[in-house]
Formats: C-alpha cells, sequence, structure tokens
C-alpha cells in the first residue's frame, strides 16, 4: 500500500494545487512534496536489504489480458525512489523566488511529473512501465514548453517527438515479449526473466529497448535533444530532467534490458559500452568548449550518463552498484549545478560565462555551497560523486582495460570544465554584471543547504546506501549470467 | 431487434415534429429517441437470436458496436445546438436522416445475409449523400455530396458485384452457409468464391475510407458540414469495420485465410503510409482529420489482417476509443471555426486555435486529451486501442506490420501535437469562445470517457 500511496498522493496533491489559485500554490506544493518525501524516507528505513519487492501491491487491472497494475519497492527501486522523493520538494523550493504565471498548473504538473516518475520506478509489470514512462513525459514537455525560453516550441517538440519516438520501439518489444510468455500471457516482469529466447531474438529486443534508453539517459549518438532542451527549459524543469528524468533509461536499463535479454547484451553490450564511452569523451570535450553556463552543464550531464551507461552494461556487481549510487549522487549534484547557474542567472541576467565574474567578493554562502556541489561533480573523495564514479570505472575497467582507462578521461576533464567554469565566474574580476551581485537568502539557502548535507552524507558514509541495494543486484546478475 | 423498428419508427416521427412551429422540441426528443433506442438495444444482452427471417443476427457483439454507433450520434446529435438558430437548416430532416442511417448501420452490424448488408450499406450510404449536401449554398459542400455519391454508387456495384459471385461459389448468401462452405472445402478454394470476395471487400473498404479506395475521403470530410464529418467519421467507421469483421470471420477457415490475409495486411500498410504521411502536409485541421481518419482506418484493419479470437474486442475498444475523441475533436472545431472566422467565413486552420488554451483553457483540455487519444499516448482510451490492435498483429506473429503501425504512430505524433502546440504555445485572439452549457456537458463526458477508459480498460474489454 505505501507504494501506492507514493504514486497516487502526488497525484491528488497536484489536482488539489490545481484548484487553488494565486501565488500560495507554492506553499501547498511544497507541503505536498514533504509529505512524498516523508512516505520515501519511511520506505527507505524500513526497508529489508534483501531480493524481495516491499511494499507491494497488485491488482488485475486488464482481466482477460492477464496484465497487472502491480508495484513495489526492491533493491533497484529504492534509491531512485528516495532521489525524487528527496528532490521533487527541492524543486519545488527553488521557485519559491520566481513568479510564474500560472503557478497551480505549474506545480501540479511537477508533481503529476513525481507521480509518474514514482510509477516507473516502482513498477512490477512491464506494460505499467511503459505506461508511466510514457506518461511522464506530459508534464515535463508541458513544463518545459510554456515556461521555457524563447526557442522552445520548436525545441521540446523536437524533445517530445524524438523520446516518444524511442519508446514506441520497447512497446514493440514489450508486446513481443508479452505473447512468448507460456500460458494465458502475463506481463509482470519477474516472468519476463524466465523466458527462453533464440539468440536472434533477444538481439532485436535489445536494440528495441536500448533505443529507448539510450534516447532517454541520453547515449551518443541520441543525445541532440538534450542540450537545446535543457537550455530552454525553465530551471525547474530541468532539474527534474537532469536530476530524475534521465534516471528512467539508466534503471530501464538494470531493469528490463540486461536481464531479458542477457545474450543480446553479450552481441551488442560492447557496442553500447564503446557508444557510451564515446559520448563520455565528446561530451567533457565540449562542455570545455561551453560558453553557457546552462548548455555547460547539459553537456557534463550528457557524459556523467555516458560513464552510468557503460557501468551497467559492463554486467558487473560494480558497474550496477555503481550506477545505482551514481543516479542517486548525479541527481543531487545536477540539480545543485542548476539551482546555482539559476541564482547566477537571475541576479546577473545572462547565461554567459564570460560577462560574469567575482561573485566570490560578494557572496560567501554562495561560494561555500557551490564548491560542495561542484566537487561532489568531479568526483572529489569523501563526496557523493566519488562513491559511483570509482565504482562504474572499476565495473568497466573489469570489462576492458582500455574502456576503462578511456572513460577515466571524465575525471580529469570533468575537473577541467568544472573548476573553469568556478573560476570564470566566481573569482576574477567583477563586471558591470556582477557588481550589485547579492548573496543567497530565504528559501535559495533551503534548496542548497540538504543538497550540500546529502553531497557530504553519501560520500563519507556510502555503505548506508550501498548495503540496500547489494543484495537485489547481486541476485539481478545471476539471472543474467545464468 | 427493437433499436431497428423503433429508430425506424423514431425517425419518421421525427418528420411529423418538423411540422410543428417550435424548433425547441427537435433536439430534445431526437437524443430522448436514441437514448431510448440505447436502452432497448442491450435487452437482447447475453442471448443470440436470428431475426428477419434470418437475415440479422443479433449477439454481445452486434449490441455492442451498435450501442458505440448509437452513443456516437448521440453526442453529435448532442452538439447540434447551434443548428436550431441556423435560419437556412432543417434539423427535422437531419436528425431523421440520421436516425434512419443508424437502422442502416445495425442492419451492417448484425447482417447474417448479404442482401442485409447490401441494404444496411445502401441506407447508410445515401444518408451520407445527403448530409454531406446539405449546405446548400456552399459550393464545396456541392461538390462533396456529389463526388462521394459518384464513387460511391461505383463501389456500391462492385460490392453487388462481389456479392453475385459469392452466390455463384456458395449458393447461398447467408453467413452460415459460407462458413459451412468455406470450412468444408480444404485445399482447393474456388477462385469464384476469392474474386467474390475480394470484391466486396473492395466496396467495404471504400465505406471505411482505406487505401487505395481512400480518395474521396478529405474532400467529402472537408466539403460537408463539420457537424455531420463528425458522424460520418465515426458512425459509418465503426459500421464498415462491424460488417467487415462478420465477412472476414465468416471465411477465417485456414485454408481461406492464407489467400486473404497478405491484401488486407497490403492494404493495410498502404493505409497507414497514405493516411499518416499526407495528414502532416496538411495546414487545415479539418483536412488534418480527415486523413487521421484514413489513418485508424489502418490501424483498424490491423486487427482485420491479423483475424482472431481477440480481433472483435480490439475492434470495439478502438471504434469506442476513435469514436469518442473525434467527436469532441469535431466539437471544438465547430466552435472554433465558427466563432474565429472572418466575413461569414469559417477558419479551420491550425491558426484559429492560436492561444485557446488562454481563454478557454478547458476547450483547450478537452481538445488536447482528444489528439492524445488519437496519438496513442498512455492513460488515454487511444492507447489502449492501440495496444489491442497491436496485440492482435503479434499473437499472430506479424511483428513487421506492428514495427509500420508503431513507426506511423510517431508520425502521428506530430500533426496531432500541432494543433496542441498552437493552443497553449501561440498567442492569438483574445475573445474568449463561447460554449453552450450543454454543449460544454457532451464535450466533457466525452473527455472524461476517454481518461476513464484510459485508466480502466478492463471495462469495456470485459463485454466481448
Amino acid at each position: 500500500m505505501l507504494t501506492l500511496s507514493l504514486i497516487l498522493f502526488p497525484v491528488v496533491a497536484a489536482l488539489l494545487v490545481l484548484a487553488v489559485r494565486g501565488q500560495q500554490t507554492k506553499q501547498l506544493a511544497f507541503a505536498a512534496a514533504l509529505i512524498e518525501l516523508g512516505l520515501a524516507a519511511y520506505a527507505f528505513l524500513n526497508f529489508r536489504a534483501d531480493t524481495s519487492s516491499q511494499f507491494g501491491f497488485d491488482y488485475p487491472w486488464l482481466v482477460n489480458a492477464g496484465i497487472r497494475f502491480s508495484a513495489g519497492i526492491d533493491g533497484v527501486s529504492i534509491l531512485l525512489v528516495v532521489l525524487t522523493g528527496l528532490l521533487t520538494p527541492l524543486i519545488v523550493l527553488s521557485a519559491f523566488q520566481r513568479n510564474y504565471d500560472r503557478p497551480n498548473v505549474f506545480f501540479a504538473l511537477i508533481l503529476f511529473m513525481q507521480a509518474a516518475l514514482m510509477g516507473v520506478f516502482t513498477a512490477r509489470d512491464a506494460f505499467l512501465f511503459y505506461l508511466f514512462f510514457e506518461a511522464a513525459l506530459i508534464p515535463i514537455y508541458f513544463l518545459a514548453a510554456l515556461w521555457g525560453g524563447e526557442d522552445r516550441i520548436r525545441v521540446t517538440f523536437k524533445f517530445f517527438l524524438y523520446t516518444i519516438f524511442g519508446s514506441l520501439f520497447m512497446l514493440v518489444a514489450l508486446v513481443y515479449l508479452y505473447f512468448q510468455t507460456p500460458g494465458s500471457h502475463s506481463a509482470a516482469i519477474v516472468d519476463l526473466y524466465n523466458l527462453k529466447l533464440t539468440p536472434e531474438a533477444q538481439g532485436w529486443i535489445f536494440w528495441a529497448f536500448f533505443i529507448a534508453f539510450a534516447i532517454k539517459m541520453p547515449v551518443f549518438p541520441f543525445h541532440t535533444w538534450q542540450p537545446d532542451t535543457y537550455t530552454e527549459s525553465p530551471t525547474q524543469a530541468t532539474m527534474l530532467l537532469a536530476g530524475i528524468m534521465l534516471k528512467m533509461g539508466v534503471y530501464g536499463v538494470i531493469r528490463l534490458l540486461l536481464p531479458i535479454a542477457p545474450a543480446g547484451v553479450d552481441i551488442w553490450g560492447s557496442t553500447a559500452i564503446v557508444l557510451s564511452v564515446i559520448g563520455i569523451v565528446y561530451g567533457s570535450i565540449i562542455a570545455i568548449r561551453q560558453r553557457d553556463i546552462k548548455r555547460l552543464i547539459a553537456y557534463s550531464s550528457f557524459a556523467h550518463v555516458g560513464l552510468m551507461a557503460a557501468g551497467v552494461f559492463s554486467q558487473t556487481t560494480n558497474g550496477v552498484q555503481g550506477a545505482l549510487v551514481q543516479m542517486l549522487a548525479h541527481g543531487i549534484n545536477v540539480v545543485g549545478m542548476f539551482f546555482v547557474a539559476d541564482v547566477i542567472m537571475s541576479r546577473t541576467q545572462t547565461r554567459l560565462i564570460d560577462q560574469m565574474g567575482g561573485i566570490t567578493q560578494h557572496t560567501p554562502k554562495l561560494t561555500v555551497y557551490f564548491m560542495i556541489i561542484l566537487l561532489g561533480s568531479v568526483a572529489l573523495p569523501l563526496t557523493n560523486g566519488f562513491v559511483g564514479e570509482f565504482l562504474l570505472l572499476s565495473g568497466v575497467f573489469q570489462y576492458n582495460p582500455v574502456l576503462g582507462a578511456v572513460a577515466g578521461t571524465t575525471i580529469i576533464l570533468g575537473a577541467v570544465y568544472m573548476l573553469r567554469l568556478f573560476q570564470k565566474t566566481m573569482f576574477g574580476k567583477k563586471t558591470e554584471l556582477t557588481e550589485t551581485f547579492t548573496d543567497v537568502a530565504g528559501s535559495e539557502n533551503w534548496v542548497l543547504i540538504p543538497l550540500c548535507i546529502m553531497v557530504l552524507w553519501i560520500g563519507v558514509v556510502p555503505n548506508a546506501f550501498l548495503k540496500v541495494t547489494e543484495p537485489a543486484v547481486t541476485s539481478l546478475l545471476q539471472i543474467i549470467n545464468q | 431487434m427493437l433499436p431497428i423498428v423503433l429508430l425506424s419508427v423514431f425517425g419518421i416521427v421525427m418528420l411529423f415534429l418538423g411540422f410543428m412551429k417550435s424548433r425547441a422540441v427537435l433536439l430534445p426528443a431526437a437524443l430522448l429517441f436514441l437514448l431510448v433506442a440505447l436502452g432497448t438495444s442491450f435487452l437482447d444482452w447475453g442471448h443470440s437470436y436470428l431475426y428477419f427471417r434470418d437475415m440479422l443476427l443479433v449477439n454481445n457483439q452486434t449490441i455492442l458496436f451498435s450501442a458505440i454507433t448509437m452513443l456516437s450520434a448521440f453526442m453529435v446529435i448532442a452538439l447540434s445546438g447551434d443548428f436550431l438558430q441556423d435560419e437556412a437548416a432543417q434539423p427535422a430532416e437531419y436528425y431523421a436522416i440520421m436516425l434512419f442511417s443508424i437502422v442502416g448501420a445495425i442492419m451492417m452490424i448484425g447482417f447474417e445475409n448479404l442482401i442485409m448488408l447490401f441494404v444496411g450499406v445502401e441506407i447508410l450510404s445515401v444518408s451520407m449523400y445527403v448530409l454531406t449536401g446539405s449546405d446548400k449554398k456552399n459550393i464545396r459542400s456541392n461538390e462533396a455530396a456529389l463526388k462521394y455519391f459518384l464513387m460511391g454508387a461505383f463501389a456500391t456495384g462492385i460490392m453487388l458485384f462481389g456479392m453475385a459471385l459469392l452466390y455463384g461459389a456458395v449458393g447461398s448468401f447467408t453467413i452460415t452457409d459460407i462458413t459451412a462452405f468455406v470450412s468444408l472445402s480444404r485445399g482447393g478454394i474456388s477462385l469464384l468464391l476469392l474474386m467474390g470476395l475480394m470484391l466486396v471487400l473492395i466496396g467495404m473498404l471504400f465505406k471505411v475510407s482505406a487505401a487505395p479506395f481512400h480518395f474521396w475521403t478529405p474532400d467529402v470530410y472537408d466539403g460537408a458540414p463539420t457537424l455531420f464529418t463528425a458522424f460520418m467519421s465515426t458512425v459509418v467507421k465503426t459500421a464498415g469495420f462491424a460488417a467487415l469483421l462478420r465477412l472476414l470471420m465468416a471465411v477465417s477457415a485456414t485454408s481461406m485465410y492464407d489467400r486473404w490475409w497478405q491484401i488486407v495486411a497490403g492494404i493495410t500498410v498502404l493505409t497507414l503510409l497514405a493516411g499518416n504521411l499526407t495528414a502532416v502536409y496538411q495546414n487545415s485541421f479539418k483536412r488534418m482529420m480527415a486523413y487521421s481518419s484514413i489513418s485508424h482506418a489502418g490501424y483498424l484493419l490491423i486487427a482485420l489482417a491479423a483475424l482472431g479470437q481477440q480481433s472483435n474486442g480490439a475492434l470495439a475498444f478502438y471504434s469506442l476509443a476513435y469514436s469518442v475523441a473525434t467527436i469532441a475533436a469535431f466539437g471544438i472545431l465547430l466552435l472554433v471555426a465558427k466563432q474565429r472566422g472572418k466575413d461569414g467565413q469559417r477558419d479551420e486552420t491550425y491558426e484559429a486555435f492560436n492561444g485557446l488554451a488562454k481563454q478557454n483553457p478547458l476547450l483547450a483540455f478537452i481538445l488536447a486529451v482528444s489528439m492524445l487519444s488519437l496519438a496513442g499516448i498512455p492513460l488515454t482510451a487511444g492507447f489502449w486501442g492501440k495496444f489491442m490492435v497491436f496485440s492482435t498483429a503479434v499473437e499472430k506473429g506479424m511483428v513487421w506490420m506492428l514495427v509500420v503501425a508503431v513507426l506511423m504512430s510517431a508520425v502521428g505524433i506530430y500533426y496531432y501535437f500541432r494543433v496542441v502546440i498552437a493552443m497553449y504555445f501561440r498567442t492569438g485572439e483574445v475573445t474568449a469562445i463561447r460554449v453552450a452549457p450543454f454543449y460544454r456537458i457532451v464535450l466533457i463526458v466525452a473527455t472524461v470517457l476517454t481518461i476513464v477508459l484510459g485508466l480502466a480498460p478492463g471495462l469495456v474489454q470485459g463485454l466481448i
């Protein structure tokens, strides 16, 4: 029942928020997101670290077709449930100092989005998964296209078409798999794991799933929608996209692709890893060249996700574990980065890094927050980024030392563009635009402090998170290696 | 089979009501008649009878499909409130024709004898020719009616020829005899039968606007008054596919199925391509809906090419989802085209919808939901319709067909979303569209149905 409330509560709250007019919808949405966080925290604290699916519920849905409305939380989903629960209130809070028009719609869409994401991460039925996977797209599309920048219509439409096009391939694969199940057919993900498919069929399944998830993550060369969309969307939508939504792709690979088509991964996995590694290096190099602060973070996110994809496709315990922890860490870091960028942009009215400088002279608090989040992003030991990246790199290294070494350049390149960003914005001479810069205040603190705490917490005691996912990951890899 | 009798009588009563001075009674009367017919149709639920000297079979399938046509007609008529104000319009006649045409539709849906199919098709078609040309002063409406009539007459002729050949092969007009004939003749299927079947198919495929017999569709849909476009794109399609389903089920024995499935599959792919790819290039919302209607014929055809246990359930669900969404879309087009038009001209382009979300959030939401449903996005009825239809294809091992359909669905999203973009992200006229309260209720009901069926598809799916 807990899982059901995790999915349904944001929907109810969103409908409530829709009904209220005026700017106080913020408080209402924030309160709802906090309650949802409470539920997610309850799930995390009461979660037994084993392979079972917990807090679940299960209703027949399409009776004669054997499709069930079935969801629950296991070791693979728990961290993502936590991530979704944790980031949403912060994303809502980050909009407190903005006055968007039609705030009730704005915050309701965020909550709808949260409901769909919770659904994706907890679904135990493949069609339920698909349903939420697609449903998440609608609110984010409207968020990005209604409150976005000048070129928003073209850019968000491209994003929408691109990702829905990808997921349609997944639908083909799912329908096919569904009919391969024995008896009166079932779409339960566990039943799909037990299918005995020919390697050739698995090769097709691999590509159908891979295209869907690769577009979502995104993996090179399916990433072309991403920088534009991140840049044109309002900051909260970008946070949702980069912080949570792209994890649907990585999660999908772990949940569906690897266990259902292991033979397909044997054949094509190396291609996927090579593409991911290309994405890592390519994204990092382009990030170095960016003058636009949002695009820089977008490309850095692209590079980081590439590493997660490579780690997952390495099919090693370290790779998968690393990806799970890194999804949590990356979500926290990227939301932090985008928020800092938003703070800077809202005060300087520009996104161009060249026009900033000397911000530290006014802002002791912002400097500290920014530094902590940035160090998390460049994966300094004792920050959250380190745990994930270390495990991921060791996973890829185990798979193939050369690829591991190439992927490892992400640490160096990451430091280059991140520190360059910090230097150009925070240090140096003041410019006209940064002359009157004011330090973070009020609700801005309350967005950044929890993020910084999480950066350090996960960095210092990673085992609290790793041990939760470990049994599930081990059993998942057993299924794959059967 | 009460609805056939009732609707025929009600139609005549409707004509007499037209003599009355007060027009206000017409609309409620028409709605009441349909409601009564709809209610009585369920009296036969769970039983299977033959009526009219074994010419008409009434079972759950017949009832469900005819209920969908009656529901569609009910909604279309409920949206016709503005007609009563229109000086030139003849509401009594229009309502009577619509009631009569439902009789034709039910005959098509439940035919047991090919003659019944023919009579049903003609009743429905002739009604449509008249309704298409009902806007006498509009030259496009006249042209459309003539075009529809001439081409429809040809199609009817071809179909009749096919029936004659079927009779020649089987020696009987009834479905039971045809089924028996086909299942007895293992291996050697007579060429006469196959030819007859193909010709009847051509006639029927014309009616449901499947490629390459679809060329009349855009002009006729465009030229006909929007209200009747909504009527013909839902009722005719539902009835046509129900009839095709019954006909093809009769010849579904393996030896015969192997002969015709490739042909139907080919037509399916052609229809999907023709409908979706041409819809992309339309600048008029109404013409886009015409091409979209062709594309939906393609999706529905999948369930026929992959004929099996699930086909009737899939077709019924799809027809319902499609009808509800289409009527909502045309209903809003009616309002927008009229009130945003200039100099008495209707504006049916995408631009007419610009900024609708600002002034009429409810209308914009309803149209958005109906577009999402037609595009097959999850959590709407349209998604499950597509899902069920696609499932039939995969069950028969036609994964390649599924891939084509899925690619075309992606194309569909492109043109359906153009109107969503216009409504939500562009700025347009500041004047809000006026909506009559009853009109609003119908639109809301359509949206609620779309969403409820999207969340709980089992409600209808369990019926067949």
